[in-house]
């Protein structure tokens, strides 16, 4: 009982030091933790990701800023730091919710929402490959493949290189891997109906937003039946 | 006297310009491999494509540039005066999306609706220039850039603010300026247009944008540099650290440019942004974007510089009062700060989209902030007295001949976008949007295009049937056949 109080109070600290963006602190309390023997895994699932739930949760109402999302990212990176390590030597893995590739477009080299964008869908079990900045369609394509990528998100901040979103799309067609990638599509001038009118399969207006939309394509991919020629 | 408004006490203008000498040397500039021998030749230490720029070195080439200089119409009469506290307006640019007059909702801007914008901003005599406004989305998008400015030299006769979309094409809208004005050394001697040319925030000069800088200084066409800074992204958070950002942009590319054509027009200008930080959209109608732009055109005039700025614009996505108030306060602003060129109406939702029914709102707010820089002017030995020793304790101005005489001069007149009551008899009253669509109708109604030289038109539109055939452009969007079947001989 005393242990599992203990367990209680542990996973609240690890949940407040995301909150809080305080890296040091999460990354002392992971290294407690696996001292205090409480699993790598559960320290994860029921302390750290439910504290950039939160923050998620906070920031798509206004109560929390950009600037906060990127000291909580911070966090959850250096807590991650110190469990992912035990993870491998246990053997165990987290349930991998889906593969993203991410990058900002050709011609674009701001990404701090693709960052968050990729620290958050990274906080709630997916698996990203950050292209970076300035990427070419024909790259996204590419490194789809490579990784049997389920999602491709591209992010642009400007309106000239939002145009290059439909480039990505195009690539994605060109390569043959269209029906099996879903997109979706981000920044500060993008909307639905620019979503819409690439053929892009979505546009999240956050990163919270993007975590479910994120969801919501594995769950549409997983619907659809891929005929294979 | 003529209101002025500044931001930026002395003490802070030299801490500004301090700390900005200081970026371009350290960390320094990035730039691109096209002008690192350029660079080299001068002086500058450039490594692993940055290079460090020295103060003195700097501070000579800013005194190169022109303190001022004039943009042409096509009759060749100077009417965009860069210098001084002199202000003018123009559309915002290179928008893709429009707002739809009837179904109030943004689509991708075509040919027809940048014919439309032009010609509405032709007549309104508060935009002393037109601008590439919209990228036609029913032209292949490799010919966006020098299409747009086909259509307004086409239909406009006032100088122009435009720019290339790549190194390449610039040499496509430079030689289309060229045929519009009767070859390279006419365009030289007396220019149409200006190039907007964008550094990348932070610091960093690309080869798009490197290149365009040392071709437009050879080519002899003035170029507006917008030095963008997005305060606590792509910048430092505080006000004053950004214009210390685009002080250094700024300065980075005249370096650049001088370095290329020692004495070519340039301009001190910008889209500087907060970044809202629940957003991280770029709010143009935020007043700290205002006060960015303000500041940052003081720092150009204490250089003694040519000015721009992005103002005149607002953020929400339909034109409603926030916009409106938005797009008002900052033309005011703007003017009272005396920027050279004034860039932006029209726009709404953070630059993505414009509407011609917003720009002949903004213009009634353009019309009012000219009024105010007018100021109070003294008229007449007498202030007051020399009236009331006609009209006593009566006080039936009315009936003054001062008073028919001056209340022109002393009182502008909007046009009926602004309700002052003389709409309606009967308590009823159309809503700005009806105005606006009236008025819109009522210009482009009233508009004649006026053709130019008939050899001019041959080329102009040989040109554009031969260019745009290359990137499988049919037909010229936008320009009716029958505009120039006749004239240019074209088609038997």
């Amino acid at each position: 009982m005393a242990k599992a109080h203990m367990q209680e109070n542990n996973f609240a600290a690890m949940r407040q030091s995301i909150i809080d963006g305080a890296p040091d602190t999460a990354s002392s309390l992971a290294q407690e933790a696996l001292v205090n023997g409480i699993a790598p895994l559960d320290a994860i699932n029921d302390g750290y990701i439910p504290g950039m739930h939160d923050v998620g949760e906070q920031f798509a109402k206004g109560q929390m800023f950009l600037p906060d999302m990127m000291a909580s990212a911070e966090a959850m990176r250096a807590a991650m730091a110190v469990l992912d390590p035990e993870l491998r030597k246990l053997g165990t893995e987290r349930p991998m919710a889906g593969v993203v590739v991410l990058g900002t477009t050709k011609g674009d080299i701001h990404e701090i929402g693709k960052i968050l964008v990729g620290t958050m869908l990274t906080a709630h079990g997916f698996q990203v490959h950050d292209l970076g900045v300035d990427v070419a369609g024909e790259k996204f394509a590419v490194r789809a493949q490579e990784v049997n990528a389920d999602i491709v998100g591209v992010s642009a901040l400007l309106t000239t290189t939002m145009r290059n979103q439909k480039g990505v799309v195009e690539a994605l067609v060109k390569a043959g891997l269209r029906a099996q990638v879903k997109v979706m599509v981000g920044g500060a001038p993008v909307t639905k109906r620019w979503a819409e009118e690439i053929g892009a399969d979505g546009y999240a207006p956050n990163a919270m937003a993007a975590v479910e939309l994120a969801r919501q394509l594995m769950q549409q991919k997983s619907q659809t039946v891929v005929e294979l020629p | 006297m003529r209101p002025k408004l500044e931001l930026l006490d002395k003490p802070l203008v030299e801490r500004i310009l301090d700390e900005a000498f200081q970026l371009i040397e350290d960390p320094g500039v990035r730039i691109a491999p096209y002008v690192e021998d350029l660079l080299r030749n001068a002086g500058v230490t450039v490594k692993d494509g940055v290079a460090h720029i020295p103060e003195a070195l700097a501070r000579r080439l800013l005194e190169l540039v022109p303190q001022e200089f004039s943009l042409y119409d096509r009759g060749g009469n100077p009417v965009v005066h860069y210098g001084g506290d002199d202000v003018h307006f123009d559309p915002g640019s290179s928008c893709l999306n429009i707002l739809d007059a009837e179904t109030e909702q943004a689509r991708p801007a075509v040919s027809s609706d940048l014919v439309r914008l032009v010609q509405v901003a032709e007549m309104l005599p508060q935009f002393a220039a037109q601008s590439t406004a919209m990228v036609c989305n029913d032209v292949p998008a490799e010919i966006g850039d020098w299409y747009r400015l086909l259509l307004v030299l086409w239909y406009s006769e006032k100088p122009i603010v435009t720019g290339a979309f790549s190194a390449a094409s610039l040499h496509t809208l430079i030689d289309l300026l060229a045929i519009a004005s009767g070859g390279g050394e006419a365009l030289r001697q007396h220019p149409r247009a200006i190039f907007d040319v964008c550094p990348s925030p932070p610091l960093n000069w690309s080869e798009f944008a490197s290149q365009n800088l040392v071709d437009l200084a050879r080519a002899g066409v003035p170029a507006e540099i917008v030095s963008m800074p997005l305060a606590g992204a792509t910048a430092p958070v505080t006000l004053a650290g950004s214009v210390v950002q685009h002080a250094a942009e700024c300065i980075s590319g005249i370096v650049i440019h001088q370095l290329a054509q020692p004495g070519a027009p340039i301009v001190w200008g910008g889209a500087p942004a907060i970044f809202d930080m629940r957003t991280g959209k770029t709010p143009m109608g935020a007043i700290e974007t205002v006060m960015l732009d303000l500041a940052c055109a003081q720092m150009g005039k204490h250089l003694g510089l040519p000015t721009h700025a992005y103002l005149a614009a607002g953020d929400a996505r339909v034109i409603d009062a926030q916009v409106e108030m938005e797009s008002g306060m900052s033309a005011v602003l703007g003017a009272l700060a005396g920027i050279n060129m004034i860039s932006g109406a029209g726009m709404l939702d953070f630059l993505a989209c414009h509407s011609v029914e917003k720009l002949v709102i903004d213009a009634e707010a353009i019309a009012s902030a000219q009024r105010l820089i007018a100021g109070i002017e003294p008229r007449g030995e007498s202030l007051a007295v020399a009236m009331f020793a006609q009209t006593g304790l009566r006080g039936d101005f009315l009936k003054l001949k001062e008073t028919r005489a001056l209340f022109r001069k002393e009182q502008h007149f909007p046009s009926a976008v602004i309700d002052r009551g003389l709409a309606s008899t009967d308590g009823t009253s159309p809503d700005i949007l009806q105005r606006a669509r009236q008025r819109v109708d009522e210009l482009v109604a009233s508009y004649e295009r006026r053709s130019l030289a008939p050899e001019i038109e041959q080329e102009l539109i040989a040109f554009a049937q031969r260019e745009g055939g290359k990137a499988g452009l049919e037909g010229l969007p936008g320009v009716l056949g029958s505009e120039y079947v006749q004239e240019a001989g074209l088609i038997p």
